[in-house]
């Protein structure tokens, strides 16, 4: 397969400005899938809402866009419902971390086998320019008018205390790199968390690429995602922000696993009527 | 009304405990043993919210015929606790017979006006091995008091305690025989009331909770999934498909709050499941946008909304029909949806069925709207029909150029799921072209709206008529819906008036349109609601333009009690 199975005939009317790190996300994800040798109807991906979330529009696959955070549930759902396809969450550091924060704990503790993609620029762009959960201390936007003075949202630092299946950051800077870091949490069993750093042209004048590329490192190859203190150490690290898998969990059981599930999507489910007949002979006790 | 006539056929009784006491366990037991033995029953327990004390009551009624309402007289009075009594006045009368331990019978009763038998039941627990042996000490007490035959109650406690062993089995078998000896002393010193009679056919009948017949009707649509967030008086249902989730291979699953657990129907539908949501005001509450997304991508979802009087908190563990106007009213934007709200446990079924295909059918949100009292109350029903074949599936093949929101003349498109065909399936919260992606079209736009709209039609053609029972020459018209059909039934039968009617409502959205026909023909009509604002009369004015001359409301938190209702529309008419 090749990136390009991915691509919807054009020409398309993309909302994203140009220069966006978007692109380069969507560009890296084709190639990921392409490399997994995924189909697209077999994928679904669902995204919320914002810039980030309009991804599944430009890519040629079932897709689900829903609510503004409320992706994970949707996505843990489906995957539920039907344990044949391939299911990504895919949305913006606002929605997946402010909008649907709690669902992002939630999940990680549930374990769907799915990988949530968030678009990291550490800002809120579509509502044109206010502090994101992930904003750095004293970023001034509009709204906090003398810089904001919570310190971030870590998503990674809270993936590993949950003991988190799967947690990698990337850079959408590097679509080489990115695009590897997808296809393993794409093929990881369990749910796979995937923050990716990406610069805002438009609405963050701070966190540039080039601001990106001085402040993030790759781990090496001595490094051991399965050390849950090391990864704890890495992920909380702020001078420079540690880029790769950085953690791989204990392997507990997946959601559908949890219930019992077998490989019969819901689809197939048919009414039970002796076992309804039986429920109500029972009452006549 | 006279008691004399009424009681021959139909006793009240009446147990008065503290949270904690296993009042629940006493129901359960007492309504099977009573069933069994070939009696109606119908039981209702009002708690309060909390875990131990406070004083919570079961209100039980042993008839010769089906009931299935509340009553305010008292026959038997059983107080469990001291100070057991205080909230049970009302319906004691000089006939009530008080049952009991004498240190939880208030003196008041005891200056020998007041037909009372004292029962040492402290003691007796005691002798048994201690409280908890209090319940089935009471259900032999009665057992022996109705001349029931002592093996049921020995079948039924090995049925209820088989599973703690042995040993557990056999004290409890020891005292409820002596509860059962000491019952039957009471009934030869003929202390008590005449009892009604018992058939075969009771015997035979089913005993329903509301909460069993909207999870059996929800399993015979056809119900695959179940994602909710406890919250009473919904979570009944959710512990139901709990427990039968693995039997009927069901995906169940406590979201971690409202607004994942709809979301998750959502998700489970668009990917081929049947999902349901159980929730309350408050709950609901959260679930709103939801309920407005579910509008937008025209997914089918079935929301079973069990009312409790608000606003905000309110009384968690009580009753209301106050949330009519949530259910209707909720959701940003226009789009089409569909409230059903049971009167019997025969409709909580069908409906529970109904909501599935119909929700699948026109790809929109349907409510269940019930109540604590609907679902909680224990009733017997005589049969439940069985679906005697597949429910049909509306889910499509999807082929290459398949177009999930394809303009239809009814509005419905056909609807695809992913991984099966060779479609893609996009749905998109965003206004959407027929191919589901984004769009900002002023004329797409408006060809989305009509679509979405042009499916209310086909809605209101399958509209649930209002039944309506009485009189057939009525002048005087009472109008209800939902859980309070049964009390206005047997009101009726009470009042036994030539000129009263009543038109019942299981389908309160749409109005079926034969309905304002029927409320044109009377010369007043009498709205009967559990809330303080009448709601539905609302409703059928703003669609009917047709007004109330009476209004018949209670929102204390309590369900109606037949006496009450009687008295009222005695007062209006």
């Amino acid at each position: 397969m090749d990136a390009s199975d991915f691509d919807l005939p054009g020409p398309l009317d993309i909302a994203w400005c140009p220069g966006c790190g978007n692109y380069h996300i969507l560009a890296a994800l084709k190639a990921a899938l392409a490399g997994l040798g995924i189909q697209p109807g077999e994928l679904v991906v669902v995204s919320g809402i914002g810039q980030a979330a309009k991804a599944p529009q430009y890519l040629k696959t079932n897709f689900f866009n829903g609510l503004h955070g409320r992706s994970l549930p949707v996505a843990s759902a489906v995957k539920a419902a039907n344990p044949g396809l391939t299911v990504i969450a895919e949305s913006g550091d606002g929605c997946m971390y402010g909008e649907g924060g709690n669902h992002l704990l939630h999940a990680i503790r549930r374990n769907p086998d799915i990988t949530a993609i968030v678009h990291n620029n550490m800002v809120y762009a579509l509502t044109k320019g206010q502090a994101s959960p992930t904003s750095l201390r004293g970023f001034v936007t509009p709204v906090q008018v003398s810089g904001t003075c919570q310190d971030p949202f870590n998503p990674l630092a809270i993936a590993v205390a949950l003991d988190a299946s799967f947690v990698a950051r990337a850079f959408a800077g590097d679509e080489e790199e990115t695009a590897g870091i997808l296809k393993r949490a794409i093929s990881h069993k369990g749910f796979a968390l995937v923050d990716i750093f990406q610069n805002c042209v438009t609405f963050n004048r701070v966190n540039t690429f080039q601001w990106f590329k001085s402040h993030t490192y790759y781990v090496d190859g001595s490094y051991d995602p399965s050390d849950r203190d090391a990864a704890f150490s890495t992920a909380v690290r702020t001078d420079r922000f540690a880029l790769g898998v950085l953690y791989l969990g204990s392997g507990k059981p997946t959601f559908s696993e949890c219930q019992g599930m077998q490989d019969t999507p819901l689809h197939r489910h048919r009414v039970n009527r002796e076992k309804i007949a039986a429920l109500l002979e029972a009452k006549r006790a | 009304m006279s008691r004399a006539s009424h009681t021959a056929g139909d006793i009240s009784l009446v147990f008065s405990g503290e949270a904690g006491q296993g009042l629940q366990t006493l129901e359960q037991l007492v309504t099977r043993l009573f069933k069994r033995a070939g009696y109606h029953v119908f039981s209702y327990s009002e708690v309060m919210s909390r875990i131990r004390g406070g004083n919570n009551t079961t209100r039980l009624r042993i008839s010769s015929r089906r009931v299935a309402c509340c009553l305010r007289r008292i026959d038997i009075l059983v107080p469990l606790h001291a100070g057991a009594m205080a909230r049970l006045r009302e319906g004691i009368t000089p006939e009530t017979v008080i049952l009991g331990d004498p240190a939880f019978i208030d003196a008041a009763y005891r200056d020998g006006s007041q037909p009372v038998v004292e029962v040492p039941l402290a003691e007796m627990a005691r002798e048994a091995g201690g409280d908890i042996y209090l319940n089935v000490l009471l259900a032999g007490l009665l057992s022996g008091l109705f001349c029931l035959d002592e093996a049921l109650l020995e079948d039924l406690i090995g049925e209820f305690f088989g599973k703690a062993g042995e040993d557990r089995v056999g004290r409890n078998l020891e005292a409820a025989r002596k509860g059962y000896g000491r019952g039957s002393h009471v009934l030869k010193a003929g202390q008590v009331l005449p009892f009604p009679e018992r058939s075969e056919e009771a015997r035979r009948e089913l005993l329903l909770t509301g909460v069993d017949a909207v999870g059996i009707g929800g399993l015979a649509g056809g119900c695959s999934f179940v994602s909710s967030y406890p919250m009473s008086p919904s979570t009944g249902l959710l512990l139901f498909y709990a427990r039968h989730a693995q039997e009927f291979g069901l995906v169940v699953e406590q979201a971690e709050d409202e607004i994942s657990a709809i979301n998750m129907a959502l998700g489970a539908w668009y990917a081929g499941g049947k999902a349901l949501v159980t929730t309350s005001g408050g709950g609901f509450s959260l679930m709103v946008e939801g309920l407005s997304l579910a509008g937008g991508i025209e997914s089918p979802v079935v929301i079973h909304l069990g009312q409790r009087p608000g606003p905000a908190t309110g009384l968690p563990t009580r009753t209301e029909q106050a949330d009519l106007e949530h259910a209707l009213y909720s959701g940003h934007g226009e789009f089409p949806r569909l409230i059903l709200a049971p009167g019997t446990l025969k409709e909580g079924y069908d409906l529970a069925r109904h909501a599935f295909f119909m929700a699948d059918r026109f790809q929109i949100p349907v409510f269940i709207l019930t109540d604590q009292y609907f679902l909680e109350g224990l009733c017997t029903v005589d049969s439940l029909d069985i679906p005697s074949r597949e429910q049909e599936s509306f889910i499509v093949e999807t082929d290459a150029g398949y177009r999930r929101y394809r303009l239809t003349e009814d509005g419905v498109s056909p609807r695809g799921i992913p991984g099966f065909g060779s479609g893609l399936v996009c749905v998109d919260s965003d206004e959407h072209d027929e191919t589901g992606h984004i769009t900002e079209d002023s004329r797409v736009r408006a060809d989305m709206v009509d679509k979405r709209l042009r499916k209310i039609e086909s809605v209101r053609q399958a509209c649930i008529p209002p039944t309506l029972t009485g009189s057939e020459d009525f002048r005087h018209l009472v109008v209800g819906w939902g859980s309070t059909f049964a009390v206005v039934r047997e009101a009726l039968d009470v009042l036994k008036r030539t000129d009263l009617a009543f038109l019942h409502f299981s389908q309160v959205y749409p109005l079926h349109p034969a309905a304002a026909g029927i409320m044109k023909r009377a010369e007043r009509r009498i709205i009967l609601e559990n809330n303080a604002t009448a709601q539905f009369g609302k409703l059928i004015r703003q669609q009917t333009g047709i007004g109330f001359e009476g209004r018949i409301l209670k929102y204390d938190g309590f369900p109606f009690l037949l006496e009450e209702v009687v008295e009222r529309l005695e007062a209006l008419l």
